[in-house]
């Protein structure tokens, strides 16, 4: 029998794994000869710390399992074995409390930079809906996870989440018992919580941040100009304007990754409650389901939202209303018609929305913390209206909006 | 790039490398030692007291401790009477192997000659032996002379817990720090004064 | 609203509100590193609180550790039941027992300190006063009606509080409060049981969250090694990016 060599095999076990699993030219892909455009700036750090988030995410809350219990009657005294009788529990469940807000601190900024730059523009539209189905399943995921401790927040949370289902016509009574599996919030509610928030929607989450990923691997990545790179190559088809990823921003990522730490940990390590902000007071009183606590809300990263849920005075149309703010951004790449990306080549009139329109989120997350009063009702209506006039505004000054040429390519600085 | 750039890259690259990997282990300690016994599990495999002073000689009294058995044997003079000619069929007749406190010889292996308190786990695959307390033979061994056999794999102890030669187990049974508190009431778990 | 305003440039005394109507006459210092003002808040825990409000979640052994404190100290020291030193320290009054005696089962307190926060704590500790109309005969600025009794009345003395009952224009009655007087003396001056009330709230502080003590010894070496790291990263960042330019 002759010798059978395969035309790609460099021999050795390199050779006989590649040959069976492309894992060089998976490295090749998408480190070492994925060309990412060189001006890469601040903005550019959350991606893989949202990635780093993840992992950290993954990571503890697969130890916080291990000695958790999803159990109406145990759960709440789960919780405070694991911070006092469980070896390094404590840290283990602040890294996973103070890294839950941290994947919606890097989340947001790493969509705020898609808003800066035009992210979401062609050909990345698909980044954008995916990064967008990301987002709402880390919400659920969020919302799911913030259950488990069974705090009084905890409780009345989810019961005014869930009763959000019955804003559903027709079946929306019969839907809020079925998410329940109870007439209230129940031991059965937080034990099909549990499953999903370890099991299901981490699963969902990685398989979209995979596609997310494959997305924009396949168009390449945007940059502050929001100059296509692709345009000018040399004679290899690399292009002149990109680096390989790795090396160049991997060691940058890694420094990104050390400041990042060095405020994370700082808040793990120092003020792991960030005075009620990312642990609320009120979630240490066991679940009561016969005292509600004085102010409903939940955490920050949901106020701006559910600020817009309340400005609402009829549930429906504010649950409605609510929902609508996610689902336009989905739209986002259609409703911005412009052909230009990077907000640095467009007109001051873009600029000023935009920043209307971030510094209105903030106050709107800011008004969902208060408790209610009709000033602050007044102000959310107002920004609430502001926020979505903001896409219809967008949708067509964009379309013969005047801006500033862009350049062919990146220039050095 | 010039070497200078090469060679200030490479001590960059080497030092940060290595901090990142000490931090990696660094980071590694909390979740490998939550795998630890928790608090909760030490407060529950804490010393138990047992009551032998109703324990007729001959008798034996199951205590759970960690939650595993402990034999307490009271055993007869006649029992402890044949040890001694049984050291050339054992595979550790000293106990010199054995996990014991230092306070119990390799005999007796106790701290009052009849008094036998062990770990009633099968030092082989840790299945539980049965108690065989008649010096009259048996099934498995025709001179039986009182001890324990375990069903599992037919590991035989002597009624000191001393293993015999030709089971697969090749350790005697573990005997756990005990002490008396008073006449009638030994605590298992706690070494007492010799600690 | 601006009454308490006026109020508090009228007494001398600043009267401080927190959000919620609950009233902070004044904020308390504590320090979770002082082990002696620990050891004497466990005392007072266990001597006058753990009768009816139990910590489950909280372990002798581990306060004992905690607060440098022999089995032996602590177990014939300070703790009353014959509890074993690795129990937890729960209570055994039962809870139909409490809702007959008190109306309510006392809470757990455990985790108080984080849900109420210290400054609640040490103002409800130090604003109760006598009130013939309430069913314990007590009451309590900061937390109104309150169904817990005056535990600590012998140390701190019994005082009644003097308010400014008016109606406004609108006929509705108002109730400022304006100071306390002492009618009976305690066995304890003023700073003494205020003193008291501070390490007991220091002390709820501490069981809220006893990793807060390993915490907080490990931050600054942690956020020093990353300080380190980063720095070198950052140095290996510059170094790579000569390349482009």
């Amino acid at each position: 029998m002759g010798k059978i060599a395969s035309s790609s095999s460099k021999g050795g076990i390199g050779g006989w794994i590649n040959d069976r699993l492309p894992v060089t030219q998976f490295y090749k892909d998408h480190l070492s000869e994925y060309y990412a455009p060189k001006n890469f700036n601040f903005w550019y750090f959350f991606g893989s710390l949202a990635l780093l988030v993840l992992v950290n995410q993954i990571v503890t809350g697969i130890w916080l399992t291990m000695h958790y219990k999803p159990d109406a009657d145990k759960a709440f005294g789960m919780v405070e074995y694991i911070m006092r009788d469980v070896p390094w529990g404590w840290l283990i469940r602040y890294l996973h409390t103070t890294g839950a807000s941290a994947f919606f601190v890097v989340i947001y900024f790493h969509m705020f930079r898609g808003l800066l730059y035009g992210s979401f523009k062609k050909p990345r539209e698909l980044v954008w809906i995916i990064g967008m189905l990301i987002y709402l399943a880390l919400m659920a995921e969020a919302f799911l996870g913030y259950v488990l401790p069974w705090g009084n927040m905890s409780y009345w949370g989810a019961k005014v989440i869930t009763q959000l289902f019955g804003a559903v016509p027709f079946v929306g009574d019969a839907l809020v018992e079925w998410v329940r599996g109870d007439y209230v919030i129940s031991d059965a509610t937080l034990n099909r919580f549990f499953a999903l928030h370890v099991v299901a929607l981490p699963l969902a989450i990685v398989a979209l941040v995979v596609l997310h990923i494959a997305a924009l691997h396949t168009v390449g990545s945007n940059n502050p100009e929001g100059i296509d790179i692709k345009k000018h190559k040399d004679e290899n088809g690399k292009p002149l304007d990109g680096i390989p990823f790795h090396p160049y921003y991997t060691v940058k990522d890694i420094f990104g990754v050390g400041v990042f730490l060095l405020i994370f940990l700082f808040i793990v390590f120092i003020k792991p409650d960030m005075g009620g902000l990312f642990l609320e007071h009120d979630n240490y009183v066991p679940a009561d389901p016969l005292v509600t606590p004085a102010l409903i809300k939940p955490v920050w990263y949901f106020t701006p939202f559910y600020a817009m849920l309340r400005a609402v005075p009829d549930m429906q149309l504010g649950a409605l209303i609510m929902f609508a703010a996610i689902i336009v951004l989905f739209f986002l790449p259609w409703i911005d018609r412009s052909p230009v990306r990077s907000v640095r080549y467009r007109r001051w009139p873009f600029k000023l929305m935009l920043g209307l329109f971030a510094v209105s989120f903030c106050i709107l997350g800011w008004l969902g913390m208060q408790a209610a009063s009709e000033l602050y009702k007044l102000m959310a209506q107002v920004l609430t209206a502001f926020y979505f006039f903001y896409f219809v505004w967008l949708f067509f000054y964009s379309r013969n909006e005047k801006y500033h040429e862009v350049p062919e390519r990146i220039e050095d600085h | 790039m010039t070497d200078n750039v090469n060679k200030s890259r490479r001590t960059l690259l080497l030092s940060t490398g290595a901090l990142g990997a000490v931090g990696a282990g660094f980071a590694a300690v909390p979740f490998l030692k939550s795998w630890l016994p928790s608090e909760r599990a030490k407060a529950a495999g804490g010393p138990v007291k047992a009551d032998v002073s109703k324990l007729e000689p001959g008798q034996m009294l199951n205590v759970m401790w960690r939650g595993q058995p402990v034999f307490v044997v009271n055993r007869t003079d006649q029992q402890v009477g044949v040890l001694e000619s049984l050291n050339d069929k054992l595979k550790d007749p000293e106990s010199t192997s054995s996990v014991q406190p230092e306070y119990v010889d390799g005999l007796y292996r106790s701290r009052e000659e009849n008094l036998l308190v062990v770990v009633g786990i099968c030092t082989h695959l840790g299945c539980s032996p049965k108690y065989y307390p008649d010096l009259v033979p048996q099934q498995f061994d025709a001179e039986w002379k009182g001890g324990f056999f375990c069903p599992c794999h037919s590991s035989r102890f002597d009624i000191s817990g001393r293993v015999f030669s030709g089971s697969p187990a090749s350790r005697n049974l573990d005997i756990p720090p005990y002490t008396f508190l008073d006449d009638k009431t030994i605590e298992i778990g706690n070494d007492g004064e010799q600690v | 609203m601006k009454k308490i305003i006026l109020l508090m440039f009228l007494t001398t005394s600043p009267l401080l509100m927190a959000a919620g109507d609950y009233y902070i006459g004044e904020k308390v210092q504590t320090n979770i590193r002082s082990t002696e003002s620990l050891r004497n808040g466990a005392k007072t825990y266990m001597n006058y609180c753990m009768g009816c409000h139990s910590m489950d979640f909280q372990r002798y052994n581990r306060v004992a550790e905690d607060l440098e404190l022999s089995e032996d100290e602590m177990m014939n020291g300070l703790v009353l039941t014959d509890a074993k030193f690795t129990d937890k320290m729960t209570i055994s009054m039962g809870d139909a027992q409490a809702k007959e005696w008190f109306g309510k089962t006392p809470p757990d307190l455990s985790v108080i300190a984080k849900a109420r926060g210290l400054d609640w704590l040490y103002n409800f500790l130090i604003n109760y006063y006598a009130d013939p109309n309430s069913v314990t005969g007590w009451n309590n600025l900061t937390l109104p009606n309150a169904s817990m009794p005056h535990v600590l009345w012998e140390l701190q003395g019994i005082r009644k509080a003097n308010f400014d009952i008016y109606d406004d224009e609108d006929g509705n009655e108002h109730k400022d409060f304006q100071n306390f007087e002492m009618v009976e003396a305690g066995l304890l001056s003023e700073q003494e049981y205020k003193d008291l009330a501070r390490d007991l709230v220091n002390f709820l502080d501490y069981s809220s969250e006893p990793a807060q003590l390993i915490r907080m010894s490990y931050a600054p070496w942690v956020l020093l090694f990353l300080s380190l790291f980063t720095f070198m990263a950052y140095l290996l960042k510059v170094n790579y990016f000569r390349d482009i330019h």
